[in-house]
């Protein structure tokens, strides 16, 4: 019996017909599957409350693709939570709303725009990237649903402090990561045992590269939103990266606008996500390009990690994701 | 494009050695050559370089990740590396080697296939060197690979190269080092880590064997695949599963062996048998499942399965004991008391635990054992373990899997031990 019969057994079940891959997958992205099916099963098994952080972007949508594996033909046993930044790529929240909708799973978005409008958070400058801020609001709603685990789809291969992090990482009461204290993770024995107000992250694919990632979209036939695929945008290089321009990030002056086939490696906040320039079409190709890649994924792409070599663990301490 | 890397496997191995015997070299070195490291980092690490006042390009600084750690500029906790070549995908597990960091050597070897020892040729083998060996055995590393560094050093002498050989693998044999193997390298100059001549130069003629990673590349992973049936069961899901109104789905992770469908099974610590009714994905039901699968499992009869209960084959079932001597790394920085009730889980079954007696203490240059009463932060020793419920547990040596514990004290929830189970009581 298929998968697809099981849909159809159940009573309530209105899932996405969810179409089975062309072909096995290969041995260490079967690995890396399983891997991050079993982190999953064991946090909802060890938690009272876990929600998954769904921005949209790849590294969230190959998590949703593993919830349903995990999972199916149940409902997700926690809700997708996105903390909205108002600084999007309109095709990204296109896609996170309607990629939900078949689904048939609970989004609840949580807006930093909201934090900045009732004065929670001050900004320095209007136009500022919102990355950092989207912790006051994280935090806020970890409080309000009292949520005790929030799976991540970040990744050891991203960053150096990244590198250092557990699988399960802990967060005290002021969602506050301290390196220098992280629990012992040995074998696959997790320890998620927390205190009233703390709560732990939880990034099933640590283990995954940034080709791992493409590999598994390709293979899985995964839809991604448009900006992910070359395109023709308007840009201005500033300090060796590209800069898109757009209402909230117009050009300097003195710079020169141009047009550019580019496309994105991550998509975040607008204001400080930049492109490569590149003619991959298709997941296909990026998986080639990604093959051949020159440049790690933040540094291409983040115009704020670059500030110093430090700035990524800074901001974990704070409790960003 | 992407079929060039269908079929290979994963390799994951740990790097132990003493404080500047040149383990970030050796990494950052084995990453560059193979091609691993992209613009970006090179350039922030030259930058790092020059703002230091040194020349070239200081690859050590590839894996030191934290702002403390460089400040001290030693590696203070377990980092994860990821590489792959054409033959392979690795994972390295980069752990420091002081002493005081044992419990971190620990944790990057719980999921080693290989452990790297270093070993600086100028100085010698350290007693350190000593200790990261005693620690794969504890682990049961299948293969100890030492890199006898900075040959440039010693001017590539073959002689200094055989004596620390010798010498090594005495230690390795007392230990009972299960497989050893030697290979020369600078980490400095490049000499035998991915390429065997530098700038054209063989400066080792003498050395035949691997480059170390030739070596990383060939050596055998070991498969949990060969050991019995064991799935420990981490949800029930009560949707309803085949033909059956009633079934329930058992989720879980092959942990080890290999299940068929109509296979029989025992269901522990209860004891009840039945057979395989399905096994069922997301991509459909298969006949079979194998070592580290995650599926959902159907049996054909009725039972009474929770979470923490293990699926077995009937014919080979683990020990269900409520008695474990293990060996244990203390990783608290509280030490062992035996008066304390703390949780002990193996698997996926969490159960209170009191340490029964503290039987020895080694001595981790020797791996002699020595009476104790209470373990400190990075001691290992052998406990008696008593548990409230019934564990399900194989010794160690036998399964990985089902022969690792840990144990979390009940009220800071701190991870105090990580034990490896020892063949009876
Ligand atoms: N001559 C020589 N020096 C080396 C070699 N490998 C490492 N070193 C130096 O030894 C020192 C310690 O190296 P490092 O990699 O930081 O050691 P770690 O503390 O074990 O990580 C540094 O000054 C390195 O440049 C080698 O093969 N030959």
């Amino acid at each position: 019996m298929k998968f697809a019969d099981f849909t159809q057994a159940r009573e309530t079940g209105k899932y996405a017909a969810y179409k089975p891959p062309r072909a096995p997958l290969s041995k260490h992205l079967r690995w890396l599957e399983s891997e991050a099916i079993h982190i999953m099963r064991e946090t909802v098994a060890e938690t009272k409350n876990p929600a998954l952080l769904f921005s949209g972007g790849k590294d969230s949508i190959v998590m949703l693709r593993l919830a349903e594996k995990a999972f199916r033909p149940d409902k997700f046993p926690f809700p997708l939570v996105h903390i909205d930044t108002e600084h999007n790529f309109p095709e990204v929240i296109e896609f996170r709303d309607r990629r939900v909708k078949e689904l048939d799973e609970r989004l609840i978005v949580r807006s930093v725009g909201e934090a900045i409008r009732s004065g929670r958070i001050v900004l320095r400058r209007a136009d500022e990237s919102r990355n950092v801020h989207q912790t006051v609001t994280l935090l806020d709603t970890i409080k309000e649903f009292e949520f005790d685990a929030l799976f991540g789809g970040a990744r050891r291969d991203e960053e150096k402090a990244r590198a250092k992090e557990r699988i399960i990482s802990h967060r005290d009461e002021w969602g506050q990561w301290d390196p220098k204290n992280q629990r012992p993770e040995l074998w696959s024995l997790y320890n998620m045992r927390i205190h009233p107000g703390e709560h732990v992250r939880v990034f099933p694919i640590s283990n995954w590269t940034e080709l791992d990632v493409w590999q598994y979209i390709a293979h899985e036939n995964l839809e991604v939103p448009s900006i992910y695929f070359s395109h023709e945008r308007e840009i201005v290089e500033r300090k060796g990266l590209l800069v898109p321009v757009t209402d909230l990030t117009p050009p300097k002056s003195g710079e020169i606008v141009v047009k550019k086939a580019v496309r994105f490696r991550t998509v975040g906040d607008i204001t400080c996500t930049a492109p490569v320039a590149s003619d991959a079409a298709t997941v296909d190709e990026i998986v080639e390009e990604t093959l051949i890649a020159r440049l790690t994924e933040r540094g291409a792409t983040r115009l704020d990690d670059q500030t110093s070599d430090a700035s990524m663990e800074m901001r974990k301490k704070e409790g960003y994701f | 494009m992407n079929t060039s890397i269908k079929t290979i496997d994963t390799l994951r191995f740990t790097t132990a050695g003493s404080v500047d015997d040149g383990k970030s070299t050796l990494i950052g070195r084995l990453l560059y050559d193979s091609k691993s490291i992209l613009e970006d980092q090179v350039a922030a690490i030259a930058r790092t370089t020059e703002k230091r006042g040194q020349a070239g390009l200081d690859l050590s600084l590839l894996t030191d990740g934290l702002t403390a750690e460089r400040e001290q500029g030693i590696t203070i906790d377990v980092a994860y590396r990821y590489f792959a070549t054409p033959t392979r995908r690795f994972i390295i597990a980069d752990t420091p080697g002081h002493e005081q960091y044992t419990r971190n050597m620990v944790t990057g070897a719980s999921t080693a296939n290989v452990a790297i020892v270093l070993i600086d040729a100028a100085r010698g083998i350290q007693p350190q060197s000593r200790r990261h060996a005693a620690l794969a055995v504890l682990l049961d590393l299948p293969h100890v690979v030492v890199a006898v560094n900075k040959m440039d050093l010693v001017g590539y002498d073959e002689a200094v190269f055989t004596r620390m050989k010798t010498e090594f693998t005495a230690i390795g044999q007392e230990l009972g080092v299960r497989n050893i193997s030697f290979i020369p390298v600078s980490a400095l100059a490049g000499d035998m880590v991915v390429a065997r001549a530098v700038d054209g130069s063989a400066n080792m003629p003498w050395y035949d064997g691997p480059t170390l990673l030739e070596f990383l590349e060939n050596v055998p992973v070991e498969k949990q695949a060969e050991s019995a049936f064991r799935f420990p069961v981490q949800l029930v899901s009560r949707v309803r599963f085949g033909a059956s109104k009633e079934n329930r789905g058992y989720l879980g992770r092959v942990e080890s062996g290999h299940i068929t469908v109509g296979a029989e099974i025992v269901v522990l610590p209860s004891g009840e048998t039945a057979r395989i009714a399905e096994i069922i994905t997301l991509d459909g039901n298969s006949e079979s499942a194998s070592t580290l699968d995650s599926v959902t499992i159907t049996l054909d009869r009725q039972l009474d399965i929770s979470r923490g209960d293990m699926i077995a084959d009937a014919a080979q079932p683990p020990r269900v004991t409520d008695t474990v001597r293990a060996n244990v790394c203390w990783l608290g920085s509280e030490s062992l008391n035996s008066g304390r009730r703390y949780l002990l889980k193996t698997g996926t079954r969490t159960v209170r635990a009191q340490i029964a007696t503290v039987n020895s203490r080694y001595d981790v240059q020797t791996l002699t054992a020595n009476p104790a009463t209470t373990l400190n932060t990075n001691d290992i020793g052998e406990l008696l373990i008593r548990t409230v419920q019934p564990i399900m547990i194989d010794p160690y040596s036998v399964n990985h899997a089902t022969g690792g514990l840990i144990l979390i004290d009940e009220v800071t929830h701190a991870t105090v031990a990580a034990g490896t189970v020892l063949a009876d009581v």
